[in-house]
């Protein structure tokens, strides 16, 4: 059978889009991009807005249970002697939180906002394999759903979030927790790995024609240094928790010292991914801060070249000083230097750019909302975490510090003030995108001034605690040990935290029904995701622009201002070169389809069967290839469609 | 209740030289970020205080794209140099403390070996000038003014020493050798606690330091490697015999008597240490009655079984522990 019998040589109505295209053409482009309604259509959809939203959502969801995990914690060590939770429940309690914080929350809704944010940044339609963008969610979902679920009847892992070996063997951890913990890394870790490769391809392939390298957005920079972080780092734990998981189930013995395996094989494999994770949490809000301050600056970012050399040298440094976590494993006195200097050098890239955003604010004008007040907090937090870390990356000083309240606090100095608040910044910036509603100032100020107290109150005390001697990891403390009035303020202060997240949700839940009506550019800013209504269509554009600087929208127009021809009636993208973003082809993108979910389905009845049987490996696999076969299979129809497009162009 | 057990335990009051090497550069350290941390909040200061303030409506400046902005650019590159300059004196500082670390000498050293237990940890002195060694648990007497090697070993699992008055940690690896060095300069009770989490009951799992006069040393490990004392005392006879035919000496040793339970602490000298269950209490009779009858209620995760003995079995048995002195 040949194309030509089902689609005519030349179809009579064709809609192509651009300012001046025909009447309903918007529509029909619109209509085009939505994703189905009902039930199928929700589990079919693979909008990128779509999935992005989920996926935000669902790691929000993970942030506030991570939260509540640490309010529990908290509550826990208020006071010395506690006996609110057992040993083994606050075990539980502090790996969960660890856990979620780190696979389900930090690395993944970075990546959720930039599937996002960054098609409407360089000007695309789509997310490059939009139905692997759908199938990584839906991985990503399942996976945190089965770590809470084993938590929920009292099976969840107690060994720590980095589940150090041999505590983590099946001599010293029995019972299925550490398992679930090793397959929920590989749930996550796939659907980063899969997120990489979307993005990557999304920023090298769609961007707007005339969007050359050096015309990208700082943020698009950060997205993609950023999963090129994911690509080298994720397989190091994934290759590691599947040796773990091994060891546990099939009794092999990577990491039995005693048959001839490696304990600290363990915790090379797991740093050398786990450093590059704090870069991975770190970089994109970067480019969050990069996109904020210009905006609230009202002028370009200073020193744009020295920006994106800085990303790049974070990004190359950040897999050389893992070996800092494990300064008091006895290793060689060279290595050991070198790793220090390694540690060392990585606050050089950093400070360079806070120099410029400093030298930004200096020479700008300034337009004081809540965005920059999460980013001006950033620069206090940020900056002190960043010197703890340098204090950590010293051999001598570490051997002190390491394992104690002065890591605790460190890291979420770094991470809560490197990572967190400039997401709520970006949150409160890129809200009336996603809504078309702006979040209320007042309830923000109310928003931040909680959260930064509370946050100061609740983890400054934590860095004394650790030159006093407070071991990490504890579920309590004796008397007397001059511990008690600090643990008692950082209980308030994570009170204080809870109660400025609540406020958040307060603000979010209230300003999407009666916030102010944004417009396409409630705060005057030059990227492209501003030219559009707020919330975007769901074809994004109405017609491809065409950039001619970094600014787009506050440079002057230049020409041509944008370039049509693309089908309206059907998903076609154009296809731009690396380096230049010249039009290189128009490609036709995949509709909805079921098959990601279902895919999804059977990928996560192979893990977690594998859990409890190694066969489930053979026969999960079989639904798993059946489903992708579905999903990859041709239609017919857009086969000739597309046969169509390249024919009549 | 837990009360603080094990002397001082702190890192900013060290008591030996390791660790007023380390506090030396900590001073060092903090007091160079402490200027850095100043330095970029006044700069953050001064650019919101003399920066003018506008709304989303006002255009925005976009000379820097025809304009090469030479004193902010000079600003940044000057902040730049004298961080990297910083951060060259912090390696340097962090490689000779390191260094002086390493170059403890160590001619007359006491030999110990400490191994992690979960929760609790051996000591094992080595034979010192043809004395023969000997075995105590959850404490390490030091003599003042001597180095000290300490060999690291674990039984389980991945275990950390740890006692920050003395020195920095060092991990107990199972399958890895590994051995610390330090010297207590000052007389005192010094705390130590695992720093690596090792299972449920990680936050119990301390011992204490004593560091003592030589002369005072050397009596004290001269009594401990004596065996323990033979009972005299009927009601401390019938003690031991409960200790040898019940469940404690399944699990425990005490030297000179049939006792020879490897599991957990060496029990020889019991009467003489400083704290029980590996820091968690002081070892005052009343603790020491409440931990043999519910341990867990002490140490909720513990592997010491209860023992339901009727008062005067448990008044016997105490009678006998206070004699392994």
């Amino acid at each position: 059978m040949s194309t030509q019998e089902t689609v005519p040589a030349d179809p009579p109505k064709r809609l192509f889009d651009g300012p001046s295209a025909a009447p309903g053409t918007l529509s029909a482009l619109a209509a085009t991009w939505q994703d189905p309604p009902g039930l199928m259509g929700k589990l079919s959809a693979i909008n990128h807005k779509t999935i992005s939203l989920r996926f935000m959502s669902t790691t929000f969801v993970f942030f506030v249970l991570g939260g509540l995990l640490a309010l529990a914690m908290r509550t826990q060590l208020a006071r010395p002697d506690s006996r609110l939770f057992s040993p083994d429940t606050y075990n539980q309690l502090f790996t969960m939180h660890g856990t979620t914080m780190m696979f389900l929350f930090a690395v993944p809704v970075m990546q959720a906002i930039a599937t996002y944010l960054v098609p409407l940044m360089i000007g695309a339609r789509s997310v490059a394999f939009p139905r692997m963008n759908a199938y990584a969610y839906w991985v990503f979902l399942f996976g945190g759903l089965l770590l809470f679920a084993a938590f929920a009847v009292g099976a969840g892992p107690n060994t720590g979030w980095f589940s150090y070996v041999p505590l983590a063997n099946s001599d010293y951890s029995p019972g299925k927790g550490v398992d679930i913990w090793a397959q929920m890394i590989t749930f996550t870790e796939l659907a980063a790995l899969v997120e990489a490769i979307v993005l990557i391809t999304t920023i090298f392939k769609m961007r707007a024609p005339g969007m050359s390298l050096n015309r990208m957005p700082l943020f698009v920079w950060a997205t993609l240094v950023t999963q090129f972080m994911v690509l080298f780092a994720m397989p190091s734990v994934m290759l590691g928790s599947t040796a773990l998981i091994l060891d546990r189930l099939v009794g092999t013995h990577f990491y039995n010292a005693a048959r001839g395996g490696d304990v600290l094989l363990w915790q090379h494999l797991f740093w050398f991914f786990g450093h590059p994770e704090v870069y991975l949490i770190f970089i994109p809000p970067l480019g969050f801060i990069s996109a904020i301050i210009p905006t609230f600056a009202r002028r370009p970012v200073f020193g744009y070249p020295a920006m994106v050399l800085a990303l790049f040298a974070t990004a190359f440094l950040a897999f050389g000083l893992w070996v800092h976590h494990m300064y008091a494993t006895s290793l060689p006195q060279l290595g050991k230097s070198f790793f220090t200097v390694a540690s060392l050098m990585i606050a050089i890239p950093s400070a360079v750019q806070i120099f410029c955003w400093i030298a930004t604010l200096w020479t700008g004008r300034l337009n004081m909302k809540t965005p920059l007040y999460f980013v001006l907090a950033f620069f206090m937090i940020l900056v002190l975490g960043g010197l703890t870390g340098i204090m950590l990356g010293s051999v001598s000083l570490d051997l002190q510090v390491h394992d104690t309240y002065f890591v605790v606090a460190h890291l979420h100095y770094v991470l809560i003030g490197g990572a967190v608040f400039p997401l709520f910044g970006a949150f409160y910036y890129w809200f009336p995108k996603f809504t078309g509603r702006l979040l209320d100032e007042t309830l923000g100020r109310w928003n931040f001034w909680l959260f930064f107290v509370g946050f100061n109150v609740a983890f400054f005390p934590m860095h004394v605690l650790g030159l006093h001697g407070m071991p990490r990891r504890v579920w309590t403390y004796p008397h007397g040990m001059g511990w008690d009035a600090m643990n008692m303020a950082a209980t308030v202060g994570a009170w204080t935290i809870a109660l400025g997240v609540l406020v958040f949700i307060v603000n979010v839940v209230k300003s999407r029904r009666t916030g102010a009506c944004a417009g396409p550019d409630p705060w005057g800013a030059g990227t492209l995701e501003w030219s559009m209504p707020s919330p975007p269509p769901p074809h994004n554009f109405d017609a491809m622009p065409v950039v001619h600087g970094r600014d787009p929208l506050w440079e002057p127009a230049g020409q041509p201002a944008w370039v049509g021809g693309l089908a309206a009636d059907s998903r076609e993208v154009l296809v731009t070169t690396v380096l230049d973003a010249q039009p290189d082809l128009r490609s036709l993108f995949p509709s909805p389809s079921i098959w990601p979910f279902v895919s999804a389905v059977m990928t996560a009845i192979l893990f977690i069967a594998s859990i409890f049987t190694p066969w489930a490996v053979t026969w999960g696999s079989l639904p798993v290839a059946l489903a992708m076969i579905a999903w990859f299979w041709p239609s017919r129809r857009e086969t000739a469609r597309s046969a169509q497009l390249e024919q009549y162009p | 209740m837990l009360t603080s057990a094990g002397g001082l335990h702190d890192v900013l009051a060290p008591a030996g030289i390791q660790a007023s090497r380390i506090l030396d550069l900590w001073h060092l350290t903090l007091l160079v970020c402490a200027f850095v941390f100043a330095a970029v909040l006044i700069a953050l200061f001064v650019a919101m205080t003399r920066a003018p303030r506008a709304d989303g409506k006002a255009a925005p400046d976009l000379s820097s794209l025809v304009v090469r902005e030479s004193t902010p650019g000079r600003a940044v590159i000057i902040a730049t140099v004298a961080s990297v300059l910083g951060l060259l004196g912090l390696v340097l500082a962090d490689v000779l403390t390191d260094r002086a670390l390493s170059r403890l000498p160590v001619a007359d050293a006491v030999h110990v070996e400490m191994i992690g237990h979960q929760w609790w940890w051996e000591t094992r002195y080595r034979d010192d000038d043809g004395n023969p060694g000997f075995v105590s648990a959850n404490e390490l007497h030091v003599p003042v003014g001597r180095p000290i090697i300490v060999s690291l070993k674990s039984a389980d699992v991945i275990h950390t020493f740890w006692v920050p008055n003395l020195h920095g940690k060092k991990d107990m690896i199972p399958g890895r050798d590994a051995a610390i060095e330090f010297r207590a300069d000052r007389a005192g009770e010094y705390r130590g606690q695992c720093a690596e989490f090792c299972g449920a009951e990680h936050a119990l799992m301390a011992f204490s330091v004593v560091a003592q006069p030589p002369a005072q040393y050397e009596a004290w490990a001269a009594h401990q490697r004596a065996p323990a004392a033979e009972p005299t005392d009927v009601t401390v006879r019938r003690g031991q015999q409960l200790f040898m035919t019940s469940t404690c000496a399944q699990c425990h040793t005490v030297r000179g008597t049939q006792a020879a339970g490897s599991i957990g602490p060496d029990l020889t000298h019991l009467a003489s240490r400083p704290t029980l269950a590996a820091g968690t209490v002081l070892n005052t009779p009343d603790n020491l009655a409440a931990w043999i009858t519910d341990p867990k209620q002490l140490k909720p995760a513990t592997t010491m079984p209860s023992n339901r003995l009727d008062p005067a079995d448990l008044k016997a048995l105490m009678a006998y522990l206070d004699t392994l002195k």
